[in-house]
């Protein structure tokens, strides 16, 4: 029997942004529980002083198309990722993602929003919200504000939200021709903290020219992170044989990765390149 | 606080802290040990219960949570000592050595045949991919899931039709 | 015996995605099996009705927890209290406290029960006292406010480099030296395995309880519980009757919970002796990974001598095991592994020195296997490697070279009867069609693109493993196993062998009944319950079925004879009415040396084992050629086990043993930083899930040993001797290199394939705290 922690659980928002405004210690919110219960359980680090429990806060949850953006609730689970219609239509990698992260008890009670806040460097969605310029959406009694997913990892396992905020929803813009593919390394089939996680997106021009590259990564560095010498390696050119080349040394060489019980540096280095040029080949079909 | 929540088809309150796991709650508070700890970090599996008819493990659910929930666990599924097909499916195939694992992978079993998906093996082996265990290799629960499955389909097709 | 009967489970040949489907009503070969009596305590287990130690409730009972060096070596100076914490519903046990010898009486009084202040640390992990409160909130407290105050001393890690030996064995036969100077081909190889946890999904659990005679009574998990009784009794000063072990429903054992639960059963009596109550000890993951006994890691080095053409002439090999901090059984694991490092083949000229030496790491125990296949990894792939060095096929090679009957062992035994090297290495080879798919991942290697994403690959290897104990192992156990037919007329078996899944509550009424001549249904198993059943020795060491089933399969004829002698009727039919006149009958059966079978401990020669069984396994990968990742896609294991007594049963160990090979192969790495293991949790040490499993096809061919009644000679851990040398056979057949290391992980094989630099080697520790 791990530690308990005192824990409120508001049926709406608004509740839960007066609890968040209270004086005292920060508040730990709890979704699915995937991570925060096993950090607690764990003794890895000494237990939250209070837990807001917002899995009742049905305000998080939905995915919708809003105009050119798909919106999806912070407590959207794994499972209703991959069951979406919606999301496999438009942005078919996230599903991919979402079908490689534990397994079905994980999947059926991990959140998007979960995901986002524990803000682990090995976060298997994270990369995708990167990679497609994705907005997270944050709410307070202040109202709501708007933080670029690119912003939202300041430093090892921390994120941009405020005490007082609570992660609502992302936006992913939807832009025609944009292209997204997801791979995750891990040490086995399910249940696997990834090695190393990508997500690469590209815009194709009408000559089949890439542009608008983007390239995140995850478990290579503190947080969340995007290559820009390898987008810089891929922005106006075709997935031909020695684009594929360049671009996997420049991924190669831009990350800096380390040791861990996991893997070695030398592998997430060595296996990041040839993860992106096989994803490149498969494009270029060569 | 007091929570209020239905377990195997009975109404419980149970007086706890809210974010005491769901585990502990069945097993201490309750007294259905039928769910085991094997890791407490949601990786092996073997508390595996169906909240609200998804498999989640009971390790990482708190108890405020599952207040007005449908909790299922090991014990809901034989009818006083009559084992159910899945369980029954279990005791011919072997699927079961030491058994720690056993109610957990029951209970996952459960929740992929309640899908009525094809009882291929690779849609099996996903099922239940969450679930460790160390003893069997999984060959003959992959048998025993088939196996309920077929009967299942059998007894919905009594004229034979499939 | 000349009758051999293969029993094949069906492999279904359909590609993965098929639906398994039959018409309703018709069971498929290898599926349900009506005629053999199921798993008798299947339902409980079924159901959630079985009992596992956590699951017991005592009323009033406390909780204990360990408090555990954080230095790999260290002098204990102090143990200190806050004194600004409330103490007074806290227990604390030190050494000091222990009213018996300070000794986990084991092979060698080495390991403590607890460090003494002023003692030695040697490991990380080590208890140094322990603490029992009522109420889990404070023990957890509590367990912050103690600090110990230590003298940093120099660790050892390297086993290579260790100065301190737990044992030694060498085996000779012809000449060695001689042989390798003249040899047309000398092949060497370097190998190294490292560490293996046991993972029974069950953590390591005991409750003592407090008896109203001043003894102890624990229950718990555990596969032995008379080594526990031993341990009580020495470190608590009790009598026979005044410790009583009972075994719990055990969730899986595999060998690290033959001689660990005594340490766990230790700590909970002293503080439940000094608390009055009964004490709960249930390790959570982290500390069971943290503290538990491991597979010894082993560094092997073969050097071979063969002609050109094949004929293999001399073995020269050395093989040192790292035994951790403390003895424990480490001299036992090492004479397996040595007498097994050559390999199932005939050689005039062998040399075989094993040495285990002590780290300071925690201390590595027993696990399924005990030595062998650490060993017989090294000599599989030295046999694969030659094979590939002459330009021969491995199983023609091996066809070659493996035992007849007659053979001679390099502890000089003759091997007399039911030998079945060869037949298993057919039954696999061709179940699996192994020259065919190895002939066209021949073609696909030698004709594959630059740029190819995968490679498969199949391998394939033999292994033997001796039956029983070794040496005079049995002798000296002199176990005992009872019978009983009650007043009442119940038939009861009384006897210390465990169940933890691997069916010894089913097997043993079977083979009771099938002597009696009743149905299973109507034989009882006792609990195991030191107060209760003789000491039928230790669960362990596949010697369940053969040494202990073969001794109440006599029991059970004794009880026959006497009661058809006085009834003048067959038993099943007379048996109550001569329980109702005679009352309680009880027939005890001690071991006795099986016939023929001698061996001398001094010179550690002779008939190491009564027998051996026999086994091949084939492996096919797919290797991710951008990632380094091996999947084992399909195991055929062939296992020889003298005789096939349940057939689920037998499958289920084959199942389950090839699995936890293909992890120890694969993906379960252990690693140490400073004598600590890094993956201390179920989140970083990983083993196999269900979609990273093979599917995995059992052959069993029984050749009855002649010493045994029923001819058995044990299953359970002959499968984990045979598969990880497949499957780096198959890596290699996939990737055209050998994978010496082991576990063959993604960064091994990375390495491999782009000449990069070599992770660091498995089982040694680094240095530097990270």
């Amino acid at each position: 029997m791990p530690a308990e922690p005192p824990v409120e659980s508001p049926t709406t928002l608004v509740d839960a942004y007066r609890l968040l405004m209270e004086p005292g210690p920060a508040w730990r919110p709890v979704a699915g529980g995937t991570d925060l219960l096993v950090q607690i359980t764990g003794d890895l680090g000494p237990p939250p002083d209070r837990v807001l429990n917002i899995w009742g806060l049905d305000e998080m949850r939905g995915i919708t198309l809003d105009g050119d953006e798909l919106v999806i609730g912070a407590l959207t689970t794994y499972t209703d990722l991959r069951a979406s219609a919606l999301v496999g239509e438009l942005l078919p990698a996230l599903v991919a993602a979402a079908a490689t992260i534990g397994a079905a008890q994980i999947q059926n009670r991990g959140t998007v929003g979960g995901n986002l806040v524990n803000a682990s460097p090995a976060g298997d969605t994270l990369p995708i919200w990167l990679a497609t310029d994705t907005v997270i959406v944050l709410g307070s009694a202040a109202g709501e504000r708007t933080v670029a997913a690119n912003e939202f990892f300041p430093a090892y396992r921390q994120t941009a939200r405020r005490d007082d905020e609570l992660v609502l929803r992302v936006r992913v813009p939807l832009l025609p021709r944009r292209h997204v593919r997801f791979r995750k390394v891990g040490t086995r089939r399910a249940q696997a903290i990834s090695k190393v996680v990508l997500a690469l997106s590209w815009l194709t021009g009408d000559d089949g020219t890439w542009n608008d590259t983007r390239l995140a990564l995850g478990s290579v560095a503190a947080t969340p992170v995007r290559s820009a010498a390898t987008e810089a390696a891929l922005d106006g050119r075709q997935p031909i044989r020695a684009t594929a080349d360049a671009a996997a040394a420049a991924l190669s060489a831009d990350i800096q990765p380390i040791d861990d019980v996991r893997s070695t540096a030398d592998y997430r280095r060595l296996v990041a390149g040839r993860v992106l040029r096989r994803l490149l080949r498969d494009e270029g079909g060569w | 606080m007091t929570y209020r929540l239905t377990v195997n088809g009975v109404s419980a309150e149970v007086e706890a802290p809210g974010m005491r796991r769901l585990l502990d709650v069945l097993r201490e508070d309750l007294g259905l040990t039928g769910t085991k700890e094997g890791c407490g970090e949601g990786e092996c599996g073997a508390c595996s219960v169906l909240l609200n008819g998804a498999v989640v493990d009971a390790c990482l659910v708190p108890l405020c949570q599952a207040a007005g929930a449908d909790v299922q666990t090991v014990e809901a599924l034989d009818r006083e000592g009559a084992l159910n097909p899945l369980q029954a499916a279990f005791l011919e195939t072997g699927g079961a050595q030491c058994g720690i694992c056993t109610p957990g992978m029951l209970m996952a079993g459960e929740a992929f045949l309640a899908t009525g998906a094809e009882p291929t093996e690779v849609a099996i082996r996903e099922a239940i991919a969450g679930n460790l265990c160390r003893c069997t290799g999984y060959t003959k629960i992959i048998d025993a899931i088939v196996l309920a499955a077929e009967r299942r389909a059998a007894a919905a097709a009594p004229d034979g039709q499939a | 015996m000349g009758a051999t009967h293969y029993h094949e489970t069906v492999r279904s040949s359909a590609p993965p995605d098929t639906p398994l489907v039959l018409p309703p009503g018709v069971l498929a070969p290898g599926r349900a099996r009506a005629a053999l009596p199921l798993r008798r305590e299947g339902p409980a287990k079924l159901t959630g009705l079985a009992k596992y130690a956590d699951d017991l409730v005592f009323p009033g009972a406390w909780y204990g927890a360990t408090i555990r060096s954080t230095e790999p070596h260290a002098r204990l100076l102090g143990i200190d209290l806050d004194p600004a914490f409330d103490w007074s519903t806290v227990v604390v046990i030190t050494a000091e406290d222990i009213p018996g010898d300070n000794v986990v009486s084991l092979i060698q009084d080495d390991q403590p029960v607890l460090v003494p202040v002023g003692g030695e640390i040697q490991h990380q992990a080590e208890p140094v006292c322990l603490l029992a409160a009522p109420d889990r909130t404070i023990l957890r407290a509590a367990k912050r406010r103690v600090t110990l105050r230590t003298e940093r001393l120099p660790a050892t890690f390297d086993p290579l480099q260790s100065e301190r030996e737990f044992a030694h064995f060498e085996l000779t036969r012809g000449d060695v030296d001689a042989a390798l100077a003249t040899a047309e081909v000398v092949v060497e190889g370097e190998y190294r395995v490292g560490h293996q946890e046991q993972l029974y999904i069950e953590n390591q659990a005991m409750i003592a309880v407090p008896r109203p005679d001043g003894g102890i009574e624990v229950h718990g998990s555990m596969q032995c519980p008379y080594y526990i009784h031993g341990a009580l009794k020495r470190a608590l000063n009790l009598t026979d009757a005044q410790a009583v072990v009972i075994q719990a429903e055990t969730g899986g054992g595999f060998g690290g919970k033959e001689e660990y639960p005594s340490i766990i059963a230790l700590h909970a009596a002293l503080l439940a002796q000094r608390v009055g109550k009964p004490v709960r000890m249930i390790y959570d993951r982290h500390e069971d990974i943290s503290a538990t006994t491991k597979r010894h890691p082993a560094w092997v080095r073969h050097r071979t001598g063969v002609t050109r053409e094949g004929e293999l002439v001399a073995q020269d090999i050395e093989v040192v095991m790292d035994g951790g901090a403390y003895v424990t059984l480490t001299p036992v694991v090492l004479s397996r592994g040595t007498i097994h490092a050559g390999g199932p083949y005939e050689c005039p000229n062998v040399r075989i020195r094993g040495r285990a030496m002590a780290t300071n790491t925690p201390p590595n125990g027993a696990f399924r296997g005990f030595g062998a296949p650490q060993t017989e990894f090294a000599a599989e792939t030295q046999v694969n490697r030659i094979a590939e060095r002459l330009g021969l096929s491995p199983l023609a090679l091996r066809r070659r070279w493996v035992y007849r009957e007659g053979g001679v062992t390099p502890t000089g035994q003759v091997l007399r009867e039911s030998v079945a090297g060869l037949e298993v290495l057919e039954a696999a080879a061709q179940a699996s069609e192994y020259e065919g798919v190895a002939a066209h991942t021949r073609r696909a290697r030698d004709g594959r693109a630059d740029d190819a994403r995968t490679a498969r690959g199949i391998g394939l290897a033999l292994a033997w493993h001796g039956a029983g104990f070794t040496g005079s192992g049995e002798v000296h156990l002199a176990s005992v196993a009872s019978l009983e037919l009650t007043a009442e007329g119940a038939i009861r078996i009384l006897t210390a062998s465990t169940e933890m899944g691997q069916g010894t509550n089913t097997i043993f009424p079977q083979m009771v009944a099938e002597t009696l001549g009743v149905d299973p249904e109507l034989v009882d198993v006792a609990p195991p319950d030191t107060s209760v059943v003789p000491d039928s020795g230790p669960t362990v060491a596949s010697r369940t079925a053969m040494v202990v089933g073969g001794l109440l399969i006599k029991a059970a004829e004794r009880l026959r004879l006497q009661v058809e002698t006085a009834s003048g009727g067959p038993f099943t039919d007379t048996y109550r009415s001569f329980a109702a006149e005679h009352g309680a009958t009880r027939v005890d059966e001690q071991f006795t040396p099986y016939p023929g079978v001698e061996f001398d401990d001094a010179t550690y020669t002779g008939d190491a084992y009564p027998c051996f069984g026999w086994a091949s396994a084939v492996a096919e990968v797919e290797v991710d050629l951008d990632t380094g990742e091996v999947s084992v896609t399909d195991v055929v294991s062939a296992d020889e086990i003298g005789r096939v007594i349940h057939r689920v049963l037998a499958e289920g160990q084959v199942e389950g043993g090839s699995l936890q090979a293909v992890g120890y192969a694969t993906i379960e790495e252990l690693k140490l930083t400073d004598g600590r293991y890094l993956n201390d949790r179920l989140a970083t040490y990983l083993i196999p899930t269900a979609m990273d499993a093979p599917r995995i096809t059992s052959i069993l061919l029984e050749h009855p040993y002649s010493g045994a009644p029923h001819g058995a000679k044990g299953v359970g851990e002959l499968p984990m001797d045979v598969v990880a040398p497949a499957v780096v056979a198959a890596i290699h057949d996939a990737i055209g290199i050998w994978i010496t290391d082991l576990p063959a992980t993604s960064e091994r094989v990375l390495a491999a394939l782009t000449g990069s630099a070599w992770p660091a080697p498995p089982g040694i520790s680094t240095e530097m705290p990270r």
